[in-house]
Order: structure tokens, then sequence, then C-alpha cells
């Protein structure tokens, strides 16, 4: 370490600072502005964003903030897309955990072939399946318009990715714990239970968050599965935004408030949508 | 090779060694049967009954019984709507990648070096990326609003004229315009994977190339980029495969319009089913998706990724 630091850091040389910030200034402004001009614009009135778009609001109005926050159908979009979130995410770690699990520890005939069945699952686009899902959740299930309707087919599309993260994830874990308990007489599953999942912890809030970010995004399938009362927050926001497009800072108040959760998310758990996200890529 | 000896050893310790190798099945299929029989009910049952629908003139009302062999298929292969909805997907894919690829690279590049900040930039990159497509898709739809959007009067501020029908509304730039908002939410995504790979090419190689004299041009072109390719040819992958699905960000900005000028195959067939009920059209749309989407990715897989395992065994 010592010898790196008094080296010269990578790429400094013709590397012109002065340059490289500006670049980075002019990509973030295009990649933050549009956001931050829905924000701004939440504080605007209509009169002032078809007057002066641009610049910080004079005055700042509060009301359309505290519009959609004191009213009720904000707070039920919210509720619904956090429940069916959690759902998607529990039973999308819960069901993959266990699967990755023999996948990753035990050596039996078709391991590899049981395998592709998961990585071939990456490569169905919901899409193609959404008409049938509809179908089947709607009449055959009868679980339309429910919480459990949308959240149990976000999970098995989920499951693919979570047990290709997962695999690699427990297979590198020492084997001297997992055989030390079975020696001491524990079953398969204690194992699997009191040594293979705490110590997998890291893979499995990795995979957490990418399901449930994943979900609380989703709009395919709940703009075909839920109405009213039961809709989420992307179904709320398009369904706003098209109900009032002629009250342009309204929308733009309602968009801001319906991103924040994401947002507060993706900064407190930053690190591990990364290490989840570059590990789908390099496996 | 020693742990295989113990796990041999302790298996031949326990008291029920006939039971194993059944015992093991039974554990086996406890662990991997709940998430196989989700897998089967809401991933593999729907996409076979689309296949199902497609040889099927259905509503939906009614028992699946008016059977009509391919003619689906040939409506749809005929359907201008819908071979311009495949133009649409192929010139999303081929753009995203001619213009995600180039920038990503330029500014993982620049980003990758000790400075001031680094870390904030890269969290404010990817802000676009953790957003819905909805979202991102309603605040540039009002961006993008003729006359009253910020867009029209940022050009107008500067003597430029927008078009007059709206950026969305002309069928000639829709697409384009589209394009440019998956461009703006994406690349946070290839910028990050990018910054990833270059994090693993090794501090050392930059220190022989300074030694060697090497200027910060010639050392990005001969080691960083050629370093990155499978990060790049991986990620071309997940773009092309997120591209030939487009639906969310387009449902919100255009709707498939004006006069079908941005349908996607995904677009085409939810309109079909939902709109029009015709499942069979939907059907047979579903399963071309899934056939092109299937085929784009076996020859990627075997034309370009199959050179990574290959090095990596070389």
């Amino acid at each position: 370490m010592s010898v790196r630091t008094n080296l010269a850091p990578r790429g400094k040389r013709g590397g012109n600072n002065v340059l490289v910030y500006l670049v980075s200034l002019i990509v973030v402004a295009i990649t933050v502005g549009p956001v931050l001009y829905g924000a701004m614009g939440g504080f605007r009135t209509n009169a002032q964003l078809a007057e002066k778009p641009t610049g910080l609001p004079d005055p700042w109005v509060t009301s359309n903030y505290s519009g959609v926050l004191s009213g009720g159908s904000f707070w039920t979009y919210a509720v619904n897309s956090t429940v069916i979130a959690v759902i998607t995410t529990l039973v999308a770690v819960v069901f993959g955990v266990m699967a990755a699990y023999p996948l990753a520890r035990y050596k039996f005939k078709g391991r590899e072939a049981l395998f592709m069945v998961f990585v071939l699952g990456l490569l169905f686009p919901a899409a193609v399946a959404v008409i049938p899902l509809f179908i089947l959740v709607t009449r055959d299930l009868g679980m339309g318009n429910t919480w459990w309707g949308v959240a149990l087919p976000q999970a098995a599309f989920a499951l693919p990715l979570t047990v290709v993260i997962l695999r690699p994830f427990l297979m590198a874990l020492p084997r001297e714990l997992e055989e030390a308990a079975l020696i001491d007489g524990a079953s398969r599953i204690g194992v699997f239970w009191r040594i293979m999942l705490p110590l997998s912890m890291p893979g499995v809030i990795t995979v957490a968050v990418l399901a449930f970010v994943t979900s609380w995004n989703a709009y395919i399938l709940p703009l075909l599965l839920l109405q009213d009362d039961m809709r989420t927050l992307p179904l709320g926001v398009a369904d706003f935004s098209t109900e009032h497009s002629a009250d342009t800072a309204g929308v733009l108040a309602f968009t801001t408030i319906a991103m924040i959760p994401a947002l507060v998310l993706f900064l407190a758990l930053q690190r591990r949508i990364v290490s989840g996200l570059q590990g789908a890529v390099k496996g | 090779m020693s742990s295989e000896a113990t796990t041999g050893a302790v298996a031949s310790e326990r008291p029920h060694r006939p039971h194993d190798g059944w015992r093991k099945w039974a554990e086996i299929a406890f662990f991997v049967t709940p998430a196989l029989a989700l897998m089967a009910l809401f991933v593999a049952w729907p996409i076979i009954t689309a296949a199902r629908f497609s040889l099927y003139d259905w509503k939906g009302l009614g028992p699946l019984d008016d059977f009509v062999g391919f003619e689906n298929y040939a409506e749809v292969l005929a359907d201008d709507v819908f071979r311009d909805a495949v133009a649409h997907n192929m010139i999303i894919v081929v753009g995203s990648i001619i213009v995600q690829l180039p920038l990503g690279v330029a500014i993982a590049l620049l980003l990758n070096r000790k400075m001031a900040g680094q870390g904030v930039l890269r969290t404010l990159i990817f802000v676009p990326y953790v957003l819905a497509e909805v979202i991102a898709g309603v605040i540039w739809f009002q961006l993008l609003q003729p006359e009253y959007g910020l867009v029209d009067a940022l050009m107008n501020g500067i003597g430029l004229s927008p078009p007059e029908q709206g950026w969305l509304g002309t069928p000639e730039v829709a697409l384009w315009v589209v394009l440019a908002v998956l461009t703006w939410k994406y690349l946070g995504l290839a910028v990050l994977l990018f910054l990833a790979g270059l994090q693993g090419v090794s501090e050392e190689l930059y220190e022989a190339a300074q030694l060697d004299g090497a200027s910060w041009w010639q050392t990005q072109w001969r080691i960083s980029i050629p370093l990155l390719g499978p990060t790049i040819r991986t990620w071309c992958f997940l773009s092309m495969i997120g591209s030939i699905q487009c639906f969310d960000m387009i449902w919100v900005l255009t709707g498939g319009g004006p006069a079908d000028a941005t349908t996607t195959m995904a677009t085409y067939l939810i309109d079909e089913g939902t709109n029009r009920h015709n499942y069979g059209i939907a059907g047979a749309a579903s399963v071309v998706l899934f056939a092109i989407a299937f085929v784009m990715a076996l020859v990627y897989q075997l034309v370009v990724l199959r050179r990574d395992t290959k090095e990596a065994a070389v």
C-alpha cells in the first residue's frame, strides 16, 4: 500500500482535472436536472410554471405538496406498493435461498440442468406471459385486484435472478462449518437454517433489495391486475398525470413525492444494489 | 480434495447409511420444490398458454375451440403495425447500444480516477436508473409538453422552434425522443457497470504502462478498454434484452402513438389483448416476441459471449 500511494494515482497523467469536472458537471446536470425540475415545479403554481419554468420558485408554493399528502389516494397507493413489494420480496427471497442451497451445496445428478432452468428463466420477458397471467390470476385463481395476485407472479419472475446471484454466494462459503455441524448430528435442514442462512445474509439482502425495487417500480402487471383502491404508486402517478393533465404543478408534486421512497431506499442501500448488479453481470 | 474425503468419512459414520440416497433426494426436493412450483405456475404455464392462445381465434368468452392453426401468425406478421413495432424494437436495441456504449465508456473512464466527490457523482449519475420508468416517463412527459413544457420554453428562449405538434406528437421524431429519454434513464447503469469493470483492472498494469511512458490516452485505449471487454459484452446483452421488451416508458410517453409511430412488440400485444380482446393475436405476437428475444440471446451467446468463456479457458 505504501508503495502504491507514492506512485501517481491511476490515470492522472495527461488528465486535465478542470475538463473532468466540467464534463462531470454537465453529465450530472443532465441526469439530475429533470428530477430537480420536477421537484421545483411542485413548489410553483401553474401560472408560475407557464411564465418562468426555470430558476428557483418565487414565491415557494407548498399547496401542491400539502394537497397530495393530505389527499387519501397517495397514501392508499403507497400502502399497496409497500405491501406488494414486501410480499414479493419475502416469497422470492425465501424460495430463492432455499432453491440455491442444494444447487450450491449438494452433489447430485442433473444439478447443472436444474440450474439451467433458472438461468433460462432470466430470458423470459414478462411481457410475453402477461395476458395469460391476467386470465390465470383473475379467472382461474380469483385473485384479481388483490395484493397476493400481483405479488406471487412478481416473485416468480424475480426467482431466476435471485437464484443466479445467490448460488455462487453460497458456494463460496467455507465447507468446514457445515461439516462440523453434520458431524455433531445436525440435519441438513438444520444446517441450512442455523448456519448457511445467517452466513449468507449479505447476499440475501442484495437480492432482497433488487426484488423490492423491481416490485416497487413495476408497471405492466399491476396495470392489468389492479384497479381503483388497489392501485400501486406507479399506476397512481400515471393515472394522476392523465386525469389532471392541466394541473402540471400538481402532477409534478405527486410524481416527486412518489419517487422519494425509492430514492431513499437506494441511497440507504446503495452498496448492496450496486454489488448485486455487478454480481449479476459477472455471473 | 481433503474436504471431499471428510464428507465421505462423515457419511460413512452416519447410522442410517442405506437411507442416505433417499434422504438426500427428499431434502433436495424440499428445498427446490417451492421455487419450481411457483415458476411453473406463474412463468411457464402462462407462456405455454400464450402459445396455445396463438392457435385459436378467441375473444375471451366461451370455450377455446375455434382452432385456426397458424392464421393468427400470418395475420400478425402481415400487419404493418406489428412489422413497424419489430422495426421500432430493433431501432431501440441498436440505438441504445450505439449511443450508450461510447458515452458510458467515456464517462466511466473520466470518472475512474481519484477525485474529490467521486462517490457523490456516481450516486447522482445512477439516480435516473433507480426511478420507476413510469415516474421518469411522467416527468419527461411534462418536460416535453408542447409550448408549456420546459424543453419548448428553453428552445423558444434561444430562438429555435420546436415541432408544432410537440415532441411526442410528431410521428417523425417521437421514436427518437423516446430513445433519448431511454438513454437518459439507462446511461447510469452502463456507467456504473463499466466503472465496476475498471475497478477490476489491476493497478500494476497502469503503473507499468506509466513507467514505460505511455500517455493517458494510450493507457486507456490499450489497457482499460480491452480489459473492459467482458463487462461491455455482458452489458450489451442486458441492454438488448431490456430493449426488446420495452413497454413502460412508451406506454406512459406516447401509448404507442402518434399514428403507431412508437409501438413496440410489447405495446402491440398489450393493446391487442386488453383493449381489443384479441387473445389469439396477442398470443401470436407474444410467441414472435419470445422467438426474437430467444434467437437474439442465443446468437449473442454463441458468437459474442463464447469468446469470454474461451478466453477464460485459455
